[in-house]
């Protein structure tokens, strides 16, 4: 896929507060004079805080870590997490498409999304809350299909399970994260059950203690 | 040097282990292919044209532009490891490769400006498949904007990233990249920004392929229709070799030659683009000022009045920038048989440039290469030497330190300031003196700010003091072309041209000279190519041949002379500098020695033996130091180059110059990275 | 079938506690100085002896690759762990992120401690964002017990933990390419020599692990090597977390002893392929890169490196997808060649171009609009990537189209006569 910043570009681009003091903390992690390590951190949190990675996003991480600015192009477009223009205001469905999700039913969820969101990935649905693509093997493959939004997984999914999550994430019902089959993790399904005896917890306590 | 022993194909020859296998190939005259190999860049090994076998090694072909010769495994009884550059596993591979450059090729040689000296072009001949196999979609890219210079056809890019190379190595900006990934990547600029460097056009040379090429040459001719003329540059100091490449009488591309010792084999963007000012504003026939207005008049009656305003009175020869040794030598003649006198007309210093190791120095280019700090005085090398430039930020890329007096400009390096004025310099030389090895490495490079300012003089002396006290080395850059030569045959620097003129002479005989003060109550005749300041500002205009149109010796900044070459015919009445002077001459009742250039250049090498030697730099003796004095002068040393697109009567003729200029019209200020 | 004590994983689907206290309440950090102490020979070697193999992919034995890191201390060195798992079928090193993150970090201190290192970097892919809150809080854990730092256990030796996340690229699994993208660049394969090891982050020496590999140490050197090589097959040691997707009843996470039979890892762990064992199709035994195995060879197949490399696939980083018969395989097997496509980083040219074009003659082979010959042509061009690469990705992209026309020709040739004759029927209509 080709990888160009949008055309439609914000005036400026500053990081908040909060955000600029976690940016120089990062710069600690790595020796002196090797601050362009913290490239993808930063560029990422910019995302976290925009939405997407915009020229004056790039310009002003280019700065920050004393980094040319076409180096920072480089990264921000090498990296396909990287959304270069705006994604859903409310959420954008990463769906994982490789093979072992392939084979558990992602295209159905990819059809699911065509007809919910937008025929086309990459483009945001009419009122613009929502936008999805595929992507490559997220790396949850024994919890197939799965579709990313934002920093969570949302594992196990079928047509129907799919279709509720993007009914909960329109009607902002904050929908919690982890297997739609009621599996703790990646466990096999026999200890589920085991362990479900053993806490009662309807809801993925795995996922839940992530948060906490 | 560490040795190894390695047998490719069948010879077993002794190597420097550092080598890497294609270094090695070529030493012993086996050319691999390759596309994103260059030696003068950082390894990329990304096209994989250059695999050969290494034998025992692992099974697949290895990368020859990345391998040394010291990490090859020996063979099981401790043999000499072996490399084929010829087997079937190396057929194949480079066939494979070839292959897949070509898929996404528009293959679109006819109407490519790379066509007949394309190295894809040249490989897919000798390695490919002969028909292709792909029959998919081909892939579409487009094409960015690079400025006036060069030109962008990106569907015929094969990523071997040489441009980007080039430009973050040697040209040192970060402005070209890689963007996106895999069959998608692109090469860009930064939101296709022009590049901001004087050495930009090289990247069309290193583009193996077609994608970046010349825009002021596009489309203009075929590279078998062209007379090639190896010459020498002029546009400033340095002389780099470069090959006019001309159909008919018309210049139609200017490329570098190599050549290790001076320009290595780059050359700047003025050296290679200035040539569509070599037609423009041409002075082809004599002319006489009346009444304010030039009116041409006949070879025949510009000579008369030559001689009639020479033969009386004092006259006073100035040398040009762009003007070759044997005119200046066949106008020292005259001048010495008219009893004037003769200066140069592009410096004015106090400093008493008397002998070679004052003007010139004990240093070389190449000493540059070696030196562990580079002190810049007065010189701002990226206009006044871009290539010299280059070789600078190459020696601080392995860890010299460069120091510089003078203006803070972004040299494409970092530098460590030592201030503006002589004053500073004298700070500078106490915190520094007791640094014995310090000095020992150093090269100073002295510009013509410094030899421009107030009491230059005793701040040459000790720098040569120090030269003389550490046997660190010294070289004057000049910016001009002509300098040295005329130094060499004794033209005078003084501290204030204009004023030796009023004071002294009748008439000035101009020799393209373009920055002598206007206004001259003396009688001024001009003897130049193009019709600029110079001419303007003249009585009579002799109208003459530029550097691509006649033979001539140019010695360059480190004082080495070398041949320039006539590549095309001069336009209408034009004639060569130094025929102008010998007809003056004999006019005048003086008959000099020679009857033609060769003539000429015996009787000039008798004269001054070390001439004889183009291409040679000769050893001169030190002239000793004299007595040294504080520096005082708190007075900021002025840059020298202002306009650096603008700085010689072509580039100011020339459409290409006057649109850089535009465009970069000074020069970025950033950081050097 | 591993025994329960066996297992060095001791919470790896995340059902017991798993703050600090838990972790050690399950003999994690437990006297970690005497590990230590015992010296960085006795480290490596017993690393050595236990046999274990690297378990990111390539299975190189992991205590002779710490034994090529320079002895001289004249530049920092660095253990950089990775935990970009971005291999489709395997998600096990997300299990240990995110539930036995303090095996890791105390692997970490004991291998980085072996090598003479003065800081680990864990580089783990972007998507895997909670995961890394995990091993964060786990970092800071280990650092307010004095575990990691200044005085590391009380041992007077300094060593630090960072994480570092990368954002979607499957590239940067390679260690070079980590190590660039690390260094705040495209994640582009370095060319080696020089090997990591002699200049590696930064231009120091370096050793790039797995995430599974540097787990699995504090264990070893508590229980010994004899323990670990005592289970297995010669060559193949230790235990083994194994990540099954695809047609099985139920897809799973498991610890398992190095060498189980296929089957019975399916049949165990799995609850089955779906509709029963006979029902299966092929598995592609080690992750998306190595060749698939047909039915006939995983009746008998044995999980380890050894065995599945003499039936020319390999265990990889023993993902196992599982492939019943209602698979399109071409399809399958396309949808990996897209993914290698994807992936490539555009360095190298047989890459980055052989990768397009695999990937479009397969999307024609899918639906069969193709001629016989071309499956050849395909296959040749496999072999023109193969091998002539910077990185093993060029590799990785085509072993699995060259397993599939190993043992499923008959099926593609198939598709390409039934589209023919169905051109011609619609041609003749
Ligand atoms: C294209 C490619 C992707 C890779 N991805 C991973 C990965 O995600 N995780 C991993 O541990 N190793 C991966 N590797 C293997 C690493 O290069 C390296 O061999 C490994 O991290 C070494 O660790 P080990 O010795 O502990 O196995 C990949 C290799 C290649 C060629
Ligand atoms: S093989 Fe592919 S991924 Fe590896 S360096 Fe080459 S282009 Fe990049
Ligand atoms: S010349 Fe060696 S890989 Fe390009």
């Amino acid at each position: 896929m080709l990888r160009r910043l949008s055309t439609d570009q914000p005036e400026k681009f500053n990081f908040t507060k909060v955000n600029l003091n976690w940016a120089k903390a990062q710069l600690k992690k790595y020796p002196k004079g090797r601050q362009a390590s913290a490239v993808i951190p930063i560029l990422w949190r910019a995302q976290e805080q925009e939405g997407w990675v915009s020229k004056p996003a790039i310009e002003f991480v280019a700065d920050f870590l004393d980094m040319p600015e076409v180096r920072v192009l480089e990264v921000a477009t090498f990296y396909f997490m990287f959304h270069l223009k705006p994604v859903g205001s409310k959420a954008h469905f990463q769906v994982c498409g490789t093979t072992p999700c392939m084979l558990r039913g992602s295209e159905e969820l990819m059809n699911v999304c065509k007809a919910r969101i937008n025929e086309k990935q990459h483009s945001l649905s009419t009122d613009g809350s929502m936008s999805w693509e595929e992507v490559e093997c997220l790396g949850g493959c024994a919890n197939a299909p799965l579709v990313q939004i934002g920093s969570d997984y949302f594992e196990d999914l079928d047509k129907s399970s799919f279709e509720k999550l993007i009914a909960d994430v329109e009607e902002d019902k904050s929908p919690v994260p982890g297997s739609r089959t009621g599996r703790f993790s990646s466990e096999p399904a026999s200890m589920t059950k085991k362990y479900s005896r053993k806490k009662s917890s309807s809801e993925n306590a795995s996922i839940e203690r992530f948060r906490g | 040097m560490a040795t190894r022993k390695v047998k490719i194909d069948e010879t077993i020859q002794d190597f420097d282990e550092n080598l890497t296998i294609i270094q090695a190939c070529e030493l012993s005259g086996i050319q691999i292919p390759r596309f994103c190999y260059h030696e003068k860049l950082s390894i990329a090994g990304n096209c994989r044209m250059c695999l050969v076998e290494v034998v025992g090694g692992p099974p697949k072909p290895t990368a020859s532009c990345a391998m040394q010769l010291k990490d090859l495994r020996p063979g099981p009884n401790g043999q000499p490891p072996q490399v084929l550059t010829n087997s079937e596993m190396v057929k194949n591979a480079r066939k494979g490769v070839m292959e897949f450059l070509l898929i996404n090729h528009p293959l679109d040689c006819p109407i490519c400006d790379q066509g007949g000296e394309c190295d894809l072009q040249d490989q897919a001949m000798s390695f490919g498949l002969g028909k292709s196999r792909y029959a998919e979609d081909k892939r579409t890219v487009e094409d960015f904007d690079l400025g006036p210079l060069v030109e962008t056809h990106m569907t015929r890019c094969i990523s071997c990233t040489r441009c980007v190379r080039f430009t973050t190595e040697v040209a040192g900006i970060d402005q070209m990249g890689q963007t996106g990934r895999g069959e998608d990547s692109e090469i860009v600029t930064y939101l296709s920004h022009t590049l901001d460097s004087e050495l930009q056009g090289n990247i069309i040379d290193l583009c193996p392929v077609g994608a970046l090429t010349s825009k002021p040459y596009a489309f203009t001719a075929r590279p078998w229709e062209l007379q090639k003329t190896e010459t020498i540059d002029v546009m400033d100091g340095v002389g780099s070799n470069i090959r006019v490449d001309s159909k008919g009488n018309r210049v139609m591309r200017i490329m570098p030659r190599e050549n290790h010792f001076v320009n290595e084999e780059w050359i700047s963007d003025k050296s290679r683009f200035v040539w569509d000012g070599i037609r423009v504003q041409r002075l082809d026939t004599p002319f006489k000022k009346i009444n304010g207005n030039f009116v041409s008049i006949s070879w025949e009656d510009a000579l008369l009045l030559a001689s009639e305003k020479l033969k009386n009175g004092k006259t006073t020869f100035v040398s040009g920038d762009l003007i070759s040794t044997e005119a200046l030598y066949a106008a020292s003649k005259l001048s010495e048989y008219l009893g004037g006198t003769k200066v140069l007309g592009d410096l004015e210093t106090r400093c008493p440039l008397d002998g070679r190791s004052v003007y010139v120095g004990n240093g070389k280019i190449e000493d540059i290469d070696n030196a562990k700090n580079i002190l810049l005085l007065g010189s701002n090398p990226r206009k006044e030497a871009s290539v010299i430039n280059a070789r600078i930020r190459k020696a601080w890329l392995t860890g010299t330190a460069v120091y510089r007096l003078g203006l803070e400009e972004n040299l494409t390096y970092d530098v460590k300031e030592v201030g503006y004025s002589f004053f500073d310099l004298q700070s500078f030389l106490n915190k520094m003196s007791s640094k014995k090895s310090f000095w020992a490495d150093t090269i100073f490079l002295v510009g013509y700010s410094f030899l421009n300012s107030k009491s230059s003089d005793s701040a040459l002396n000790l720098v040569r003091s120090l030269v003389e006290r550490y046997k660190s080395k010294f070289l004057v850059l000049h910016p001009n072309a002509s300098a040295v030569g005329a130094l060499d045959l004794g033209y005078e620097v003084v501290s204030d041209v204009k004023q030796k003129f009023l004071g002294e002479a009748t008439t000035i005989y101009n020799l393209g000279c373009d920055t002598l003060p206007l206004n001259q109550e003396s009688f001024v005749i001009y003897q130049g190519s193009h019709g600029d300041k110079g001419a303007v500002s003249a009585d009579l205009i002799l109208p003459s041949t530029c550097y691509l149109e006649e033979d001539g010796i140019f010695v360059n900044t480190e004082g080495r002379g070398q041949y320039a070459r006539k590549a095309i015919q001069p336009p209408g009445k034009a004639k060569e500098n130094w025929r102008i002077l010998r007809a003056l001459s004999e006019r005048l009742g003086f008959t000099p020695s020679y009857l033609d250039l060769n003539g000429l250049r015996s009787a000039l090498f008798k004269e001054i033996p070390f001439m004889s030697r183009p291409g040679e730099i000769i050893e001169v003796p030190w002239k000793k130091v004299q007595k040294k004095r504080e520096l005082v002068s708190k007075t900021p040393l002025a840059s020298y180059v202002k306009n650096y697109y603008l700085s010689n009567s072509i580039c100011r003729a020339s459409e290409t110059m006057g649109k850089l200029a535009k465009v970069r019209n000074s020069i970025n200020f950033k950081k050097a990275s | 079938m591993l025994k329960e004590k066996d297992k060095i994983f001791l919470n790896i689907h995340g059902f017991h506690d798993r703050s600090i206290k838990g972790v050690m309440s399950r003999g994690c950090w437990n006297d970690t100085k005497a590990l230590i102490s015992k010296g960085p020979d006795h480290i490596i070697k017993t690393i050595q002896d236990s046999g274990l193999r690297g378990r990111g992919g390539a299975g190189f034995p992991t205590g002779l690759k710490w034994s090529f890191m320079p002895k001289s201390n004249e530049k920092p060195k660095y253990l950089v762990v990775n935990a970009d798992e971005s291999e489709p079928g395997t998600c096990k090193d997300r299990e240990i992120l995110r539930h036995e993150p303090h095996s890791l970090l105390e692997g970490c201190l004991l291998a980085g401690i072996a090598m003479g290192c003065s800081a680990s970097y864990i580089y783990i892919r972007g998507e895997y964002v909670r995961e890394r809150e995990q091993l964060e809080v786990a970092i800071n854990e280990a650092y307010e017990k004095g575990f990691l730092g200044k005085n590391a256990c009380k041992t007077g030796l300094s060593f630090d933990i960072y994480s570092h996340h990368g954002a979607g690229a499957y590239i940067c699994g390679e260690e070079t390419a980590l190590l660039e993208s690390l260094e705040g660049r495209k994640g582009m394969p370095r060319m080696k020599p020089p090997f990591p090891a002699g200049a590696g982050l930064y231009g120091c020496p370096t050793t790039v692990n797995n995430v599974e590999s540097i787990a699995v140490v504090p264990t070893i050197l508590r229980r010994g090597s004899g323990w670990f090589s005592g289970l297995g097959r010669k060559n193949n040691h230790g235990t083994k977390l194994f990540a099954i997707s695809g047609h099985v009843n139920s897809p799973c996470v498991v610890e398992e002893e190095m060498s189980i039979s296929l089957r019975e890892l399916i049949d165990k762990h799995c609850g089955g392929v779906m509709s029963g064992w006979d029902n299966l199709k092929a598995v592609i035994p080690g992750g998306a890169s190595v060749p698939l195995i047909p039915k006939s060879v995983c009746d008998d197949a044995l999980m380890d490196f050894d065995w599945l490399k003499e039936q020319r696939s390999g265990l990889g980083t023993a993902a196992v997808i599982v492939m019943d018969q209602s698979t399109d395989i071409i399809k399958a097997i396309w949808r990996l060649s897209k993914f290698y496509k994807h992936e490539s980083c555009g360095q190298c040219t047989p890459c980055r171009e052989g990768t397009g074009w695999m990937m479009r003659i397969m999307e024609r082979l899918v639906i069969g609009q193709a001629s016989v010959e071309e499956i050849d042509m395909l296959v040749e061009i496999t072999k023109q990537v193969e091998g002539h690469t910077i990185c093993a990705l060029g590799d990785a992209a085509a072993w699995p189209i060259q397993g599939l026309m190993r043992h499923f020709r008959n099926e593609v040739e198939d598709r390409i006569m039934t589209y023919s004759s169905q051109k011609a029927i619609q041609a003749a209509e």
